[in-house]
């Protein structure tokens, strides 16, 4: 039969986080497979050949979102379609919301998880972006207990985040801002497509701002700004001398002055939000 | 590591329907949906989640099963093309196709079809951009996606008035009692 695509692997299937780590910590070159969206067809293309599959699809745990008095915590396992749909996420994270439904098609949002997204760290992807944009803490669980990571840390470069061997990131801790508005925009060739070139922004209360890019760079570019100009032309003269100065890996012209259209793009939806 | 000593006996239920087999971690749902359950509506395009043509729904929802192992389905109801309707019984997707001439060769239709199912438990009325929106992640390459569109909204609109008929037959059943 012609159906052979992965290579053979062992597979496990815990239903708790502690022995999902424990399975981690003993089986050699293991992999954690979540949502499968990325990691399954690299897998079939042979880009990925882990001995050791550990699905953690029956770790309840990781699956729910919850609001606390001061964040909004999302388990690992939690869907995209979920973040773009879920009625607290979309109250107090518009833009988390608005991001999520840009990834890839329904089938995908269905499967794909936030936790595969932020530690696959695809440095054109949404999420991550978002996540540093928010100013969320990644709780990291390994064997000796848990340690959270700033977002801004977590992302050390192409697909590469601050996660150890034998840790894996359980849930997302994103702090609620009664001051801040954020406005997002992306630009990609086709629908479901991965995006060029993405950009969040803030403008908090006291006419601060920032900029966080995604897509241009190895990892999300997080810019602070003290003071994000009401006035079209120095805006952009800022958008402009920000992005200059970005480490663009390829297609630098293209991918500059798509920085500097998306910002002012997520700039506009911010004023639309305030608006609103 | 030699992939017999991996078989392990899987259940799974499809289309309402319990198989048990033996298989390797690494099977894919598509193949074994295809190979070993011989249910070959489901059809398989690209294996990378691109094209959608192996499109099908697990618990309800809209997949692609080039991108999830068997394993993983255990536990959980799968829907394929198979277990839409009957000849004679259409699911309103498949009358809707019908009626909007909503394919040419058929290759993707039975993954279009599984999306758009998915789709309508996700949105009752959809609009057009909803319909569009929905189907991003299903490629034919025949025509273009006019008819499929009209299709899935013909389906909608079947689904909605199937509903307030046999609301309307309940609240008259009500009466008939008081």
């Amino acid at each position: 039969m012609g159906r052979l695509k992965p290579n053979s692997f062992a597979y496990y299937r815990p239903n708790s986080v502690a022995s999902a780590l424990q399975c981690l910590a003993t089986q050699p070159d293991a992999k954690i497979l979540a949502g499968g969206q990325s990691l399954v067809p690299a897998m079939n293309f042979r880009l990925s050949r882990p001995a050791c599959l550990i699905d953690i699809n029956g770790i309840e745990a990781l699956a729910h979102v919850e609001v606390c008095a001061d964040k909004v915590v999302l388990g690992a396992l939690v869907h995209h379609q979920q973040i773009h749909e879920h009625p607290s996420i979309r109250q107090h994270f518009p833009v988390l919301a608005e991001a999520a439904g840009e990834i890839g098609h329904l089938a995908i949002r269905n499967r794909g998880t936030l936790g595969g997204s932020l530690v696959h760290a695809d440095p054109a992807s949404e999420l991550p972006a978002a996540m540093v944009a928010l100013r969320a803490v990644m709780e990291v669980a390994g064997v000796d207990g848990t340690r959270r990571i700033p977002a801004a840390e977590f992302f050390v470069g192409w697909m590469t985040t601050a996660l150890d061997t034998g840790e894996m990131l359980v849930s997302v801790h994103v702090p609620l801002s009664s001051s801040s508005v954020y406005g997002f925009a992306e630009f990609a060739r086709r629908p479901g497509d991965f995006a060029y070139v993405g950009a969040f922004v803030e403008r908090a209360a006291n006419e601060s701002g920032a900029v966080t890019w995604f897509g241009v760079s190895d990892k999300p570019e997080y810019r602070p700004m003290s003071a994000l100009p009401r006035d079209a032309a120095a805006r952009q003269a800022e958008w402009q001398q920000l992005a200059a100065k970005l480490e663009v890996l390829d297609e630098p012209r293209m991918r500059r002055k798509l920085a500097v259209v998306l910002a002012e793009r997520a700039y506009q939806k911010v004023e639309e939000a305030k608006i609103g | 590591m030699a992939g017999k000593a991996l078989k392990r006996m899987v259940k799974l239920d499809v289309n309402g329907t319990c198989y048990e087999r033996e298989l390797e971690p690494r099977d894919l749902l598509v193949h074994v949906l295809r190979d070993e359950l011989g249910l070959t509506g489901t059809h398989i395009g690209c294996d990378t989640s691109q094209c959608g043509a192996c499109t099908v729904l697990v618990d309800g929802e809209a997949v692609k099963s080039c991108t999830m192992l068997a394993v993983q389905a255990e536990g959980c109801s799968v829907t394929t093309v198979e277990g839409l309707g009957k000849m004679g019984a259409l699911h309103p997707i498949q009358e809707g196709f019908w009626e909007e001439h909503g394919l040419q060769c058929g290759f993707c239709t039975p993954g279009v079809m599984m999306a758009a199912v998915g789709l309508l438990a996700q949105y009752r009325e959809p609009t057009e951009e909803q319909i569009r929106e929905g189907l991003e992640g299903v490629m034919c390459r025949c025509t273009g996606y006019q008819n499929i569109v009209r299709a899935v909204a013909n389906a909608a609109e079947r689904i909605k008035a199937t509903e307030s008929a046999e609301i309307q037959a309940a609240v008259a059943h009500v009466g008939e009692r008081s």
